[in-house]
């Protein structure tokens, strides 16, 4: 696939942020907040980066990806369903009882995702089990996660980064979604698990930082990861919680709440807006 | 007097036997000497990974792994699978499906000396009551060794609960057959049934020999597939016997013998006596004198038989 232009990648960014505003609204459940922030990271990670092929989802030299922070679905399955991995109209069934886009994504109703995660933690670990069996099996594939800070205060996150490192697994790079909001506030007034990168990099891991929603910038980050050896990549991504809705930046009660029918329609005059003037120029 | 070897040793015997395949990948979280996965590693170095003293990532990582097709064993002892990691093994493991199979060493009370922080007892309750989830308890080295390839065959998650006492020896290799999901009638009799899986097996046959000098005729069936537990053999155990002992190295809530409750009061309800764990947590000591102290010898199920007799005839 030919690399799409950094506007193309911006304009898809736009149309997901459409989508997770009209998931959430639809299933009036969901968290808006943290899908806002990731965005541009799982943009860029599906439209530019990762080899995947949507005909066979389950090809078994894939790169893969695993959403450890697990309840941004919305932004997934908006990033899927742009890709083709499954009808765009289904993102209206998102959490619905007769749909299969779960709440949390599980890795055996939908197609694209690659490991069923929700409960924090749980996913790095796993995605460290898939860079093992990369290594083990001397393929090519990558492996990429996305990690809330929030996340980062339960210990099995430190576990898992402790094992990446000590294999050496320098086909996983982790992206740190740092928005610095969870449900009850700020990371650093419920349980602060900064300093991060000198954690991260105590734990033996290659640190990087970004800003999470500039995309040229993330491209280069995960060029940067690549050619990394010898140890794991986290990039930590500076990012907006509810970022491209102005009415939900940097509020932690957007973390897991949906908008009215007016909010809906703020949401989507603005990024209408956006998305209209990346046209234009 | 058979021979007597830990289930766990078969374990780990049988990884190695069967580890030729490719898929099959082992997790440790450092116990291997215990678990004797140690004998999978001087075999196959390339597939053996030791996790560290963190099951809850292990668990997670061997279902990232499973998700790449391989066969993944991860060890550890009952109470830190079950226990400890028991979110990782639902969440990542048993909803997806994944091809993980816990190897749980050092189930029960005959753990010993090591005391109640590392005796599970609550562990078959646990895993049973995952969707998905196939829990298999064998009673000698034959059965652990057919249960393992069993385990390799399935597709999707196995619980095998081992032990780490030696135990006897009870099943014949050559004509030995293992199915999931399917018990052994091992001695006919039509008075009573007992009902036992693990080391209580032996235990069970111990006892019918004993009822038998008294002119009681048990049957001894063993249950090594937990869920999905063989109603069959149950209900046909129920309507020919009308009186059931179950022994297990469990508690008495959630274990075996609440399994065969669930049968029976849903089938062919008939006077039911549990042996197993009273409720209560284990200790330090030698592990025959625990099972003594606790109520998980033969002598106690002979004991559970008549009572369950009793309860028969006064119907």
């Amino acid at each position: 696939m030919k690399k799409p232009e950094i506007k193309d990648l911006q304009k898809y960014a736009v149309k997901v942020r459409k989508h997770i505003i009209d998931e959430v609204y639809s299933a009036a459940s969901g968290h808006p907040g943290g899908s806002l922030s990731c965005t541009e990271i799982l943009t860029v990670l599906y439209f530019a980066e990762m080899r995947v092929n949507t005909k066979q989802p389950l090809w078994e030299d894939r790169d893969r990806f695993v959403l450890s922070k697990g309840h941004c679905t919305p932004a997934l399955y908006a990033v899927l369903a742009e890709k083709g991995f499954f009808p765009k109209e289904d993102l209206l069934t998102f959490r619905k009882a007769d749909s299969y886009l779960e709440g949390h994504p599980s890795m055996r109703y939908v197609p694209g995702v690659d490991m069923s995660t929700g409960s924090l933690g749980q996913g790095i670990s796993a995605a460290v089990g898939m860079a093992m069996a990369g290594k083990l099996d001397k393929k090519d594939y990558r492996i990429y996660a996305l990690l809330g800070d929030g996340e980062l205060q339960e210990g099995e996150v430190w576990e898992a980064f402790m094992a990446a490192a000590h294999y050496k697994l320098d086909n996983l790079t982790a992206f740190l979604d740092h928005n610095g909001l969870q449900i009850d506030g700020r990371i650093t007034d419920v349980m602060s698990p900064e300093p991060v990168a000198d954690k991260f990099k105590a734990f033996g891991w290659n640190v990087l930082k970004t800003d999470g929603h500039d995309i040229e910038k993330i491209l280069d980050s995960i060029r940067q990861a690549k050619d990394y050896k010898g140890k794991p990549t986290v990039i930590i991504a500076e990012t907006v919680k509810g970022k491209g809705v102005s009415y939900m930046e940097n509020q932690a009660g957007w973390h897991g709440s949906a908008p009215n029918k007016e909010q809906r329609d703020q949401a989507m005059a603005e990024l209408d807006k956006v998305l209209a003037e990346l046209e234009v120029e | 007097m058979a021979d007597k070897i830990a289930t766990r040793e078969a374990y780990g015997n049988a990884l190695a036997e069967f580890g030729s395949d490719s898929r099959i990948v082992v997790f440790d979280a450092d116990l291997s000497k215990s678990t004797k996965t140690d004998n999978f590693r001087k075999k196959y170095p390339e597939r053996f990974f030791n996790m560290g003293i963190a099951e809850g990532n292990m668990m997670a990582t061997a279902a990232g792994m499973a998700s790449c097709g391989k066969v993944v064993f991860a060890s550890t002892f009952a109470m830190f699978a079950a226990g400890r990691a028991f979110e990782q093994i639902r969440n990542s493991i048993c909803y997806p499906k994944l091809n993980v199979k816990i190897g749980a060493t050092h189930a029960g009370l005959s753990v010993g000396e090591d005391g109640a922080s590392h005796q599970a007892i609550e562990d078959i309750a646990i895993m049973r009551a995952i969707p998905n989830m196939t829990v298999i308890s064998p009673a000698d080295a034959v059965e652990t060794k057919y249960a393992v390839k069993a385990a390799i065959e399935h597709e999707g998650p196995v619980y095998l609960r081992l032990g780490r006492l030696n135990v006897p020896v009870i099943y014949d290799e050559s004509s030995y057959k293992f199915e999931i999901g399917k018990g052994i009638v091992l001695s006919e009799g039509n008075d009573a049934a007992i009902i036992a899986t693990g080391l209580m097996v032996s235990a069970a046959l111990e006892a019918k020999e004993l009822l038998q000098q008294e002119g009681i005729s048990a049957r001894v069936i063993d249950i090594h597939t937990i869920k999905p537990i063989d109603a069959d053999i149950i209900v046909k155990a129920a309507r020919e016997t009308g009186a059931i002992v179950t022994a297990e190295e469990h508690n008495i809530i959630g274990g075996l013998g609440s399994a065969v409750a669930e049968v029976l009061s849903e089938n062919y309800p008939v006077p039911l006596v549990r042996v197993g764990v009273q409720d209560k947590f284990g200790k330090s000591g030698k592990p025959d004198i625990l099972l003594q102290m606790y109520g998980l010898t033969a002598a106690d199920i002979v004991k559970s038989t008549k009572a369950a007799l009793k309860k028969k005839s006064d119907r």
